[in-house]
């Protein structure tokens, strides 16, 4: 026997409170009166929202400083880490006057994340030196196109108003 | 003049029973969605209107815009009979039953009944006997080999479960005296109900209820697992609508049928069914009803299906000597204790 989970087929008669079948009908409706009881597992999504784990990784989101300036140096170091090579982005020198655009002289002037590609590993984050780019507990929209699903700097950079950041609190380590 | 006011009175009862028959059944679509939720955790439909209440609207406006379609192979006209039989059949079974004692008020003195006739339960299992055509005609006309066989089950069950039921009526009438609901009922007068003198009949008459309804755990005729939906496989749009209305309407009037038989109709210890223009007596057979609709579902949502041969085995076998012995045992009972 190489496991002892075998069973003994036994051909038993059934006794006549089992042949009559109504004690296990009754006990069996008992056992569905009680869940009819229970509280129920269904959240009621669009109003309830679960929440997610704080390992979740979802869309990503580029963040911005206090002061609203862009996290990013377009270092490419993300896209390094990228396995799936989803990452690709074009760096451009700062100019005079975008100081409160971005943080340090150079920026992605491009950053695009194919999200088709994209595997959601969290290996850019990881890869980041600037904390500039988070997986989030969102989640990437369905669409009907591929163009549609590599995601810009429109799509990507969290707003400067206190309301439109994304928290990623839950990531940081 | 005197004509034309019962002609009036009982076209208008007519209408409010038929009006009631269907809303019920539109519910019990709705409750049973609702019940089957709450026995597995679950809500349910809520999102038509408050709790989901516009919920059997949207079924049935959706039912209506499906295409109705006729295989080339079916047998047009029977095809189209089937589901309009299973649904007159289930609507025709109210007209016997007696809601309440009568409606006073407005100097009016209605009885709560559309036909008293005095072989009232006899007339329900012959009109629950033809309802089975619908499901045979239908699973028939389809010309599909899986409709075909749900039809002959469900003949085969009928006829099985029929027997028991007429042989548990049998010890009711012996008990009452008579084949009229009315007087059935009013034999039950406060708690004196049925039940506390034929439990064992009352258990065989709703088991086989259940069958005639072709409810779980008796719904070997449309089981989805090796019949594909047996008898309206081929169905579609408001001729499938028609027969699943008609099973929660046979559901109703079973339920209606019971608490008339057994349960005491309109009476209940401490209520006067006369009280409240006479609609005290409705209200409680309603309670009754939805009680007994409940534990059709209750039932449903508990079991599995039977087998085939144990379904014959339960009805030969188990009820039907049973229902004998049943028979048996009242009329010597009331033969000793004769009142």
């Amino acid at each position: 026997m190489l496991t002892n989970r075998s069973k003994v087929v036994v051909n038993k008669q059934m006794t006549f409170l089992e042949r009559i079948y109504l004690p296990a009908i009754f006990k069996g409706m008992g056992i569905t009166l009680r869940h009819f009881f229970k509280k129920k597992n269904t959240v009621a999504y669009p109003e309830v929202q679960r929440e997610f784990s704080p390992v979740y990784r979802g869309l990503h989101v580029l963040k911005r400083d206090e002061q609203g300036r862009e996290n990013c140096t377009a270092c490419g170091l993300c896209a390094v880490a990228c396995p799936a090579e989803a990452i690709t982005m074009t760096a451009a020198e700062r100019q005079k006057g975008e100081e409160k655009l971005y943080r340090e002289e150079k920026y992605a002037a491009v950053y695009e994340i194919n999200m088709l590609r994209c595997i959601f590993c969290g290996l850019c984050e990881e890869a980041c030196p600037k904390d500039a780019i988070y997986l989030t507990d969102r989640i990437v929209p369905s669409d009907y196109e591929r163009p549609s699903f590599i995601f810009g700097k429109d799509l990507l950079v969290e707003g400067i108003a206190p309301e439109q950041r994304v928290d990623v609190s839950k990531r940081k380590k | 003049m005197f004509e034309t006011s019962i002609l009036i009175q009982k076209t208008v009862l007519v209408m409010v029973v038929f009006g009631i028959t269907l809303f019920m059944a539109m519910y019990s679509t709705f409750a049973e969605r609702k019940v089957a939720a709450f026995f597995q955790d679950r809500l349910g439909p809520n999102r038509a209107g408050i709790f989901g209440l516009l919920q059997p609207l949207a079924d049935g406006v959706k039912m209506f815009m499906k295409e109705d379609f006729i295989p080339t192979n079916a047998a047009r006209t029977l095809f189209i009979l089937g589901p309009g039989i299973a649904m007159f059949v289930a609507c025709m079974t109210g007209a016997v039953i007696p809601w309440g004692t009568s409606f006073t008020g407005f100097g009016l003195n209605v009885p709560l009944q559309v036909a008293d006739v005095n072989i009232g339960i006899l007339y329900i299992v012959g009109f629950l006997s033809i309802g089975v055509y619908g499901i045979m005609i239908g699973g028939w006309a389809s010309n599909n080999k899986y409709s075909l066989y749900s039809a002959i089950r469900a003949s085969s069950q009928m006829i099985s479960y029929e027997l028991a039921m007429g042989l548990s009526i049998i010890s009711i009438i012996m008990l009452s005296g008579s084949l009229s609901l009315r007087e059935i009922v009013a034999g039950q007068t406060g708690f004196n109900w049925n039940v506390w003198y034929q439990p064992l009949g009352f258990l065989i008459f709703f088991i086989c209820a259940v069958a005639e309804c072709n409810r779980a755990p008796f719904d070997l005729p449309e089981c989805e697992t090796e019949l594909i939906g047996g008898y309206h496989t081929e169905y579609s749009s408001m001729k499938l609508g028609f027969y699943l209305f008609a099973e929660y309407i046979n559901m109703f009037i079973s339920s209606a049928v019971t608490a008339t038989v057994y349960f005491g109709g309109y009476n209940f210890p401490g209520v006067n069914p006369d009280a409240l223009w006479g609609m005290a007596g409705p209200m409680v057979l309603f309670t009754k009803i939805i009680f007994f609709i409940f534990l059709f579902m209750w039932i449903r949502w508990t079991l599995p299906r039977f087998r085939y041969d144990q379904l014959m085995h339960v009805g030969w076998k188990g009820l039907i000597p049973l229902a004998i012995l049943n028979m048996l045992l009242t009329g010597a009972g009331v033969l000793l204790f004769s009142k």
